[in-house]
């Protein structure tokens, strides 16, 4: 019984090296949730048409299910397992949190990691600016509304100057 | 019903803004959904679907599919003797078709292998012959005559189920009225699409027995359909919801992956899994059945409603599913919103070469409504009326039967009506604004759980069990499942509220058929009712037994007992108090191991004639929406500016959840008002003649994004219901239902023309800006109702005439029933002076 041939492969997740042995054609996403076992990254189409698999790649939000694991050598991949600083949750996780950011919770990994890349870069983004930058995230429960007051909560957090003893 | 001790306000955490309790395991990826499983020595299984819409299976040769390196097992439908459906009454689903496949996307075979890929290419080598039978693309053709129907159980040609019902004389109340109106209207059918492709897991162990983790709503019938269909003991089989990645009425079917991976796994004695591809689950659908409707309304010159004659078309596609169900409720509940004396229905579902239709978000309530709220619109313009004002004056009472025997309870209605009346500027804005910008104005009502479970039982339909112990630590059980709706932060907070705890104290275990008491399923916007009366009646039981043993401490009597903050103590001197934790200590030492139980059963239906018990509810939530549009006359396209919605809850258990569902319900509804249709089309002869998915992905399945979606403005409105636990009332599925036809109503205040069907796309309100133009009726929808041969009506009369909720059509009592009846009619002619 012949088994696929497979390469290995170093990536860097969430800060960490990891080596893994993944055969030809596998996509990131493939290798995420299924060899490192990080399942936090969902699937919703695996044809690049719901965001939901959206990880960041050098900082940037990239579509996981479209994307080699292979092309992803040398680069700095952050997925939803690495938002929080150890057990301090990310602004945006306690905004969507507070603010019903989430429903289901299907779609908010790949919203978070995207709203994420958005503040990364524009600490205090227009509303227009935000829907901009997550319109590729399909999201079925919400409705929108609380994720765009979520992302807003965030960046107000995030801009505030640091409250003594938090 | 929870009207004692626990109703007590303040309330501590009831109503009040909270994170919900699987808040943070959702923001950081934790929450395991059924795809995120992974066992020792898992194995994968891909399905086989049928290439052609309708054939009969000549032979499957999986022999080159056996042998493939890396293949365990290739399983067709000959390993599945037995037939199963959601309905007692629509057994017409095998997990693997064996005689004949009825659309595109239905499965004929099973690999199961080391890897998805290897299974993938396993099916490849399967080959199937298959001889082929004529195929019904459209209702229409549906209702000719035929040798050879879809389903050998159709009651005629392809018709599934023909339906009629009369709670009193209609005609005569059209007659009577003086406007009769007559309106057809057309509802596309549409998909769920949670973004949750489906998934699941089966694991058999030594001892025959098997557990399955499945995205489904509804862990209960999943395990009746897995025993029916694997030929197993229900007590051998364990079922366990995963939290799902959105349902919306898309996963409470018993689907066939679910006993394909079962059997495969008790065969195998290894763990296998599945997850369904985008493609496959729109195939796997059970969404919005398209709906072809006919209304004729009598209305007085007050605007007062004298009688209403209802007959909808429901393209079922190829299977059973809910239909029957689904095909009641194009019709039950139109009574509970206005008040309608009169109300007859024919109703009528067919089966076509499609993928199944079943229950999605409002089950076969949106397509009526959209028709009913379009027609008010056309009403009130006739009669020179405003639209809200139409629809003020003609609310149903609270604490009134309906003609059709639903009981309605507390009624919120008006209240929402005028809120989003004051809030929109309604005033101001209808008629007034500039050509090409409109306001319109729609309602809705909704159950709070189906009155009756889909297989008859005197049963409850929830029971929630509570454990606690010396550590303090309280768990509680119960078989409803998260769909994403919230239902674990509902059963939590309440037990919270009572208990006097804090949400992080209490643990739940939901949806696990092994553990926690039945559940219905997360369907019908029964949980939060049904679920939270068992979840209060057990915690108050558990209360009972902590107050009862800390009072002999105390020495004072168990009423003065109270529960908050984490303590328990003597209400006219808290300082007399101790721990929750060493509360509980007494307890166990003075009643031993403690575990309470709950259960909920609706009230019994008023109605007593068959099929009376589609359409009750333990209390209706209410919803009204004004919708803003702006509509391009030079292309046709609407956006929706602004929503302006009122729903009526009863009461709001915690506000950021609540606003989420009714937000996320306006969002799906102008998806459904302006672009969401499931669609097909066939080829050419040349190429198969097959009739095909037009749209199976998130591309070409058009919904709206983050740029599209308007502002939503909500207001809640809060008049306990008796019958809700706190007196809640439902929320996920009504402040859908107002939405498309407050949009096509809006769109005929914009530019005047009427769109009587949905998606109202571009292109037909082009059309009908085109047809104004030219000096026609500027209107895009059907013209008239398909010819349809329907049996004698169930005659019922209505509570007001004196029935008795009974059906007869004995001619001698439909006579008395319209003597009766034409009394009745007299005393209000004379009660009310008609305006000339």
């Amino acid at each position: 019984m012949s088994l696929p041939e497979k390469t290995p492969l170093l990536l860097n997740v969430n800060g960490e090296d990891m080596e893994v042995l993944v055969a030809a054609g596998k996509t990131l996403l493939e290798v995420l949730r299924e060899d490192l076992d990080l399942t936090g990254t969902k699937h919703g189409c695996e044809l690049g048409e719901c965001g939901a698999c959206t990880v960041l790649r050098d900082g940037q939000p990239v579509l996981s299910c479209l994307l080699l694991a292979n092309e992803c050598e040398g680069t700095l991949i952050e997925t939803v397992e690495g938002l929080a600083d150890k057990d301090r949750l990310h602004p945006l996780q306690l905004a969507f949190a507070e603010h019903g950011g989430l429903q289901c919770g299907y779609c908010t990994p790949g919203v978070l990691m995207t709203a994420k890349a958005l503040l990364d870069g524009n600490s205090r983004p227009h509303r227009s600016q935000i829907r901009e930058a997550l319109s590729g995230n399909l999201c079925r429960c919400t409705g929108y509304q609380q994720i765009i007051e979520s992302v807003e909560h965030a960046a107000a957090a995030i801009n505030a100057p640091a409250k003594a003893g938090s | 019903m929870n009207s004692g001790k626990s109703n007590v306000r303040p309330f501590r955490i009831i109503g009040k803004p909270r994170v919900r309790v699987d808040a943070l395991s959702k923001v950081t990826g934790q929450t395991l959904f059924a795809d995120d499983i992974k066992l020792p020595r898992m194995l994968h299984c891909k399905l086989l679907r049928s290439t052609v819409p309708h054939a009969a299976i000549e032979k499957i040769d999986v022999a080159r599919a056996s042998n493939h390196p890396g293949v365990h097992l290739v399983l067709t439908g000959k390993d599945f003797p037995i037939e199963y459906g959601i309905l007692p009454v629509s057994q017409d689903e095998r997990p693997l078709c064996r005689d004949k496949v009825r659309f595109v996307g239905d499965p004929v075979a099973a690999v199961i292998a080391r890897d998805e890929q290897t299974a993938s290419a396993a099916l490849a080598l399967i080959e199937i012959t298959y001889q082929s039978l004529p195929t019904i693309a459209s209702v229409d053709e549906a209702l000719l005559p035929t040798e050879a129907p879809l389903q050998d159980y159709a009651e005629e040609h392809n018709i599934h189920r023909r339906l009629s019902y009369s709670f009193g004389d209609v005609d005569e109340a059209l007659e009577e009225a003086d406007h009769v109106f007559e309106d057809t209207f057309f509802y596309e059918g549409n998909t769920h699409m949670a973004m949750e492709q489906h998934a699941s897991v089966a694991s058999a162990d030594p001892d025959g027995r098997v557990t399955l983790w499945s995205s489904t709503q509804c862990p209960h019938y999943v395990h009746r359909a897995l025993a029916k269909a694997l030929e197993m003991p229900a007590a051998h089989i364990r079922v366990i919801a995963c939290p799902n990645g959105g349902g919306f009425g898309g996963k409470t079917d018993p689907f066939n992956h679910e006993i394909v991976v079962s059997k495969a796994s008790l065969l195998l004695g290894r763990p296998v899994k599945i997850c369904l591809t985008r493609e496959e689950v729109f195939f796997c659908h059970r969404g919005r059945h398209q709906v072809t409707m006919k209304f004729r309304t009598g209305v007085n010159n007050d605007g007062k409603l004298t009688g209403m004659h209802l007959q909808t078309l429901l393209d079922g596609g190829a299977y059973g599913s809910y239909g029957i169900a689904s095909t009641f409720y194009t019709a039950a509940l139109q009574p509970t919103t206005y008040h309608l004396p009169r109300y007859s229905f024919d109703a009528c579902r067919v089966f076509t070469n499609k993928p199944p239709c079943g229950p999605k978000r409002g089950h076969g309530t949106p397509q009526p409504r959209f028709g009913q709220e379009v027609q008010l619109d056309k009403i009130a313009e006739k009669l020179q009326m405003d639209p809200a004002q139409l629809r003020l004056g003609m609310v149903a009472e609270p604490d009134s039967l309906t003609c059709n025997y639903l009981k309605i309870g507390t009624i919120g209605l008006k209240q929402c009506i005028d809120s989003v009346v004051k809030k929109s500027d309604w005033k101001n804005k209808y008629h007034n604004l500039p050509s090409g910008k409109g306001v319109g104005i729609a309602c809705g009502a909704y159950m709070s759980g189906a009155g009756t479970a889909i297989y008859w039982n005197k049963m409850p339909h929830s029971g929630v069990q509570i454990k606690l112990d010396r550590s303090g630590a309280v768990t509680v059980y119960c078989g409803a499942t998260d769909v994403g709706q919230g239902s674990d932060d509902v059963l939590v907070s309440l037990v919270t509220e009572v208990l006097g705890i804090e949400t992080i104290d209490i643990k739940c275990v939901t949806g696990d058929t092994d553990l926690t008491p039945v559940d219905l399923g997360s369907y019908s916007s029964r949980v939060t009712l049904m679920m939270g009366n068992a979840a209060i009646q057990a915690a108050e039981r558990a209360r009972d037994l902590i107050a009862n043993a800390v009072a002999d401490k105390l020495e004072i009597t168990a009423d003065h007992i109270g529960f908050a903050d984490r303590l328990v103590f003597d209400v006219e001197d808290p300082t007399r108090h101790m721990s929750f934790q060493e509360a509980v200590v007494c307890a166990e030492e003075k009643h031993g191991t403690l575990v309470t139980a709950g259960s909920y059963a609706p009230p019994k239906s008023a109605g007593k004639y068959p099929g009376g018990g589609v359409g009750p509810s333990p209390t209706y939530s209410y919803t009204a929406a004004v919708a803003e549009v702006e509509v391009d006359e030079k292309t046709g396209v609407v956006e929706v500016s602004r929503i302006y919605i009122a729903h009526d809850i009863g009461r709001s258990l915690n506000p950021v959840q609540v606003e989420g569902q009714v937000i996320g319900g306006v969002y799906m509804g102008i998806g459904e008002a302006l672009m969401e249709e499931t669609t097909s089309r066939r080829l050419s002869p040349r190429l198969s003649n097959a009739l095909l998915h037009d749209n199976p992905s998130m591309l070409d399945y058009k919904t709206l994004t983050m740029h599209d979606m308007p502002e939503v403005l909500v207001d809640i409105i809060e008049d306990p219901d008796p019958n809700g636990p706190f007196g809640a009332k439902e929320v996920g599925q009504g402040p859908l239902l107002p939405i498309m036809p407050a949009v096509a109503n809006a769109i005929f205040d914009a530019v005047g023309v009427r769109i009587d069907e949905v998606p109202i796309t571009p292109a037909k309100v082009l059309k009908a800006l085109e047809m104004k133009a030219a000096g026609r009726e500027g209107r895009v929808g059907p013209r008239a109702f398909p010819a349809i041969d329907w049996p004698q009506a169930m005659f019922v009369l209505p509570p007001a005439e004196g029935g008795d909720g009974k059906a007869s059509n004995k001619p001698e009592r439909k006579r008395a029933a319209k003597m009766h009846a034409m009394d009745k009619v007299e005393e209000q002619t004379t009660d009310t002076v008609k305006p000339s």
